[in-house]
């Protein structure tokens, strides 16, 4: 064979590295605006009645999750949050609930049922919910001290992604978040779909 | 017990099928008969053992051993029978065992064929079927090892969660994935008898008819294969469509479009002796677009709406695709010097022409898709943003194609060998024209005002006029002649070259399926309800009443049901009872829509959602004209496909001197321009 000749089967290389490149590369993970980015306020009513302000929180590592009774996904996932609670409250960890879509009455039954300490609050015409981009429940929304979002959820948590980012929350300083933070990890500016995310309808329909 | 003979028979297959197709090569490079004949004998024990291993499968499905890892992950005691049966593609280590399973029948049919039809002493059937066990090796590598299914378990769950949901949710799913396999696997035989005839340097006509043979009868599969899962989507996913360029569908049709193009470009070929280096290209690179179309999407490059995409294949494929992709590159190569053509190109309005263009049409709508489909990754690649392409790329790309190619659906065939006489066509296009004409009026006054699907339905018209033709002309001749009724002349003429008015009738359901995409994509209506029982809303010329809504349990789901009439003029039409279902496995409901099909339009209706207490529900109605048109084509293209296949008397024969074409055909073009 000719130099020439060998040039055919060369030119699939160029194919062949793209593909082994892409192997490397999850196609799950979504891009979203909102890592990064001030985690967008509220101040809504309590399951037990109180009002709740998100930057009243300031200065804390917050895990904003939004829930609702009807969603299957989220009693799998309680456990998880519960689990959080014990581990990293000494450390400085606040969770706080939104009710997606739901009832008074049947998300406070379902925490009854349930436990957990931390405040749900109710979110009555879904105005925070849309602020927050959601796309389904369950979705967590992980701020740090300086009130930004320093990673999203879609889909319930498991305890590696809780481990992955809670320390990561904890120790970031009161002050804005050094750049490297989001450096560090490619996935900070990226969600990741769990792998059992609904495809078809992108929420979670109420049955 | 299950899982240690089935995986027994997966790993000695694997080492019988690694030294076939040792004995395969070493045996056609020597000329040596005996080792040859071993090859063939392993050929056959490979389909054997994996025979068995399905079978293996399927039988602990059936009784519900939740030992073997494939079984606790898709099975299930609540699945009804006919379920459990299927579910054995419903994950991805099953399909690579209905895979293995495909590739393994074919092997040992290729054995059975060549056994009958080589010469003692030609090296290349050896090389085909040490090719084939080689891509084999490949499978069965897969299913002993990182996709092995018969994996111990313990300890041994209860149950287990059942197939995925929406495989469960049609009976569909019998029949999509073997009828999409079937085709799909068998593009390995083509290439296994490509890459023989390469290594063996014999590239005369000869290996042409039996490669085109070959590719028919999984192209004829993969067609119907396509289509049902089509018809699946369109019945199962609730949105009224049936194709939706994700990457899986693409993986399926990639290969369609290259195999398509070979089917035609191997009938220059084998006529003329032109186009070789081409057609060789093609028929590797339809089986090249299935290895890479299976790990795109096996793999997790890129993401896909279907189920398995997950999985730790993926560098399997690659190393796979790597070996076959480079090697069969440089075979090409290698072989270049041998590839030449030996005709050469008369005239510009010929057959020949009509084949070229056809060819450069297919090719560009493959690399079009391909280009869609792998432009997340080439994207990503090259500024490091996640885009993906959707549908008006792929819909603003592949029309123009599409439209060209209903075009010469109906030309090429009337346009002659060698060279065309304007004479000869303004008789073949005239009546053609006029009908077209006709019906293009005849839509615009009947208020059609979308302008590609006129155009779509006025090029069909003509097409179907041309075809029309091809098979009128021929029987008024032999009608005049001999004297025999219609039927009969016109069943003699189409038995005197089955291949040739076979192809026609798939040429008819093509644009027959032609006419129902583009019907049924422009002219489809939607409207969404939120109905009280007892409730009706109009709908175009229908009018939808919500009658009641209830709730059905079922061994492996519940459902609940909405139960509506369709009124036309007053009276009842059909009635239709979408549902949504409840799965174990499933977090969302899977909806069933209803459909009441017709040859003129569909109804379709989807219950979106409704009140816990029944009193309400939220209703979809789509009504797309024509879409029964794709099915029915379907069935023409099946048909067309089995006729030019079916063993006849009169077949073409083949001929080896293509230079210089049998003086009848220079005296009458249109009855013996074969093709």
């Amino acid at each position: 064979m000719k130099w020439q000749q060998w040039a055919i089967p060369a030119s699939a290389l160029p194919v062949l590295a793209l593909l082994g490149w892409g192997l490397t590369r999850d196609a799950r993970t979504v891009p979203s605006p909102l890592p990064g980015k001030p985690a967008p306020d509220f101040a809504l009513q309590t399951l037990t009645g109180d009002s709740l302000r998100l930057t009243s929180l300031r200065g804390q590592a917050v895990l904003v999750n939004f829930w609702a009774s009807w969603c299957l996904a989220c009693r799998g996932e309680h456990h998880v949050l519960l689990d959080a609670a014990k581990r990293y409250r000494d450390q400085g960890l606040r969770i706080v609930g939104v009710v997606y879509e739901d009832s008074h009455d049947n998300a406070s039954a379902w925490i009854a049922e349930r436990g957990g300490d931390w405040p749900n609050v109710l979110d009555v015409g879904s105005r925070t919910a849309i602020q927050y981009g959601l796309f389904g429940v369950p979705e967590t929304f992980f701020v740090g001290r300086d009130g930004r979002i320093l990673y999203k959820q879609i889909g319930p948590l498991d305890s590696s992604v809780v481990d992955r980012w809670v320390p990561k929350l904890l120790a970031a300083s009161g002050a804005p978040a050094p750049t490297d933070t989001f450096a560090e990890g490619r996935s900070a500016g990226h969600v990741r779909l769990s792998p059992d995310f609904p495809t078809t309808s992108g929420t979670a329909r109420r049955p | 017990m299950n899982g240690m003979i089935g995986h027994g028979a997966t790993l000695l297959a694997l080492l019988i099928a690694g030294c076939g197709a040792a004995a395969a090569f070493v045996g056609g490079r020597r000329g040596n008969e005996r080792y040859v004949a071993w090859a063939g004998r392993s050929g056959i024990a490979v389909c054997a053992l994996v025979v068995l291993a399905f079978l293996i499968m399927e039988r602990a499905l059936i009784t519900h051993d939740f030992s073997v890892s494939y079984v606790a992950q898709v099975g299930s005691r609540a699945t009804p029978l006919f379920y459990t049966v299927i579910s054995l593609w419903s994950a991805l280590e099953g399909s690579i065992l209905l895979w293995a399973l495909v590739l393994s029948v074919y092997t040992a049919v290729l054995v059975r064929w060549s056994k009958r039809h080589s010469d003692p002493g030609d090296p290349q059937p050896a090389y085909a079927l040490g090719t084939l066990l080689c891509v084999n090796v490949f499978f069965l590598l897969l299913i002993s090892w990182p996709a092995n299914p018969f994996r111990p378990l313990s300890p041994v769950p209860p149950d287990g969660p059942g197939p995925n949901a929406l495989l469960q949710n049609s009976p569909f799913m019998g029949v999509h994935p073997p009828l999409l396999y079937t085709g799909y696997v068998g593009m390995s035989v083509p290439f296994a008898l490509a890459v023989g005839a390469l290594l063996a340097g014999r590239l005369n006509p000869d290996w042409t008819r039996v490669i085109r043979r070959w590719t028919m009868v999984p192209w004829t599969f993969l067609s119907l294969g396509i289509l049902a899962g089509a018809w699946w989507s369109y019945e199962v996913l609730g949105w009224g469509g049936y194709w939706a360029w994700d990457p899986v569908e693409n993986a399926s049709f990639m290969p369609w479009l290259t195999a398509t193009a070979f089917l035609h470009s191997v009938m220059v070929q084998e006529r003329r002796g032109m186009l070789k280096t081409w057609t060789i290209t093609l028929i590797v690179s339809t089986f090249l677009l299935t290895v890479l179309g299976t790990f795109l999407t096996r793999s997790g490059v890129l993401a896909s709406v279907h189920a398995f995409t997950q999985s730790p294949i993926g560098p399997f494929f690659l190393t796979f695709l790597a070996l076959v992709l480079l090697g069969s590159l440089t075979l090409l190569a290698w072989r270049s010097e041998v590839l030449r053509s030996e005709g050469r190109f008369d005239a510009a309005l010929s057959r020949e022409t009509a084949f070229m263009i056809n060819n450069l049409l297919f090719a560009a709508f493959a690399f079009v898709v391909l280009l869609g489909t792998m432009f997340p990754l080439i994207a990503e690649a090259a500024r490091g943003v996640k885009v993906s392409v959707g549908g008006p790329y792929f819909s603003q790309m592949t029309v123009p194609i599409a439209l060209l190619l209903v075009f010469l659906a109906g030309v090429g065939p009337a346009l002659p060998w060698r060279k065309g006489s304007v004479e000869l066509l303004r008789g073949k296009f005239r009546w053609p024209t006029v009908a077209a004409l006709l019906v293009g009026v005849a839509l615009v006054v009947a208020g059609v005002r979308a302008p590609l699907a006129w155009l779509t339905f006025v090029l069909a018209v003509f097409a179907v006029g041309l075809l029309a033709v091809e098979f009128v002309a021929p029987t008024q001749a032999r009608h005049a002649t001999t004297g025999e009724s219609w039927g009969l002349a016109l069943w003699r003429v189409c038995r005197s070259n089955q291949r040739r008015f076979g192809g026609y009738v798939v040429h008819a359901g093509i644009l027959v399926i032609a006419v129902g995409v583009a019907a049924s994509s422009t002219f489809r209506h939607e409207q969404e309800w939120y109905m009280a029982r007892g409730a009706v809303e109009p709908f175009g010329r229908y009018q939808v009443a919500l009658d009641s809504v209830w709730a059905v349990h079922e061994s492996n789901r519940d459902g609940v049901v909405a139960a509506t009439s369709i009124y036309k003029n007053g009276s009842v039409f059909a009635r239709l009872y979408p549902r949504l279902n409840y799965y174990k496995s499933a977090l969302e409901p899977i909806g069933t829509p209803a459909v009441h099909e017709h040859l003129r339009e569909d109804v379709y209706l989807v219950l979106m959602a409704y009140t816990a207490d029944g009193s309400h529900a939220m209703i979809k109605a789509i009504v797309s004209p024509l879409v029964g048109w794709i099915w029915l084509g379907g069935g023409i293209v099946g048909l067309g496909a089995l006729f030019a296949l079916w063993p006849g008397a009169g077949r073409a024969s083949p001929r080896r001197d293509a230079a210089a074409p049998p003086a009848r055909a220079r005296a009458r073009p249109v009855t013996e321009a074969r093709v």
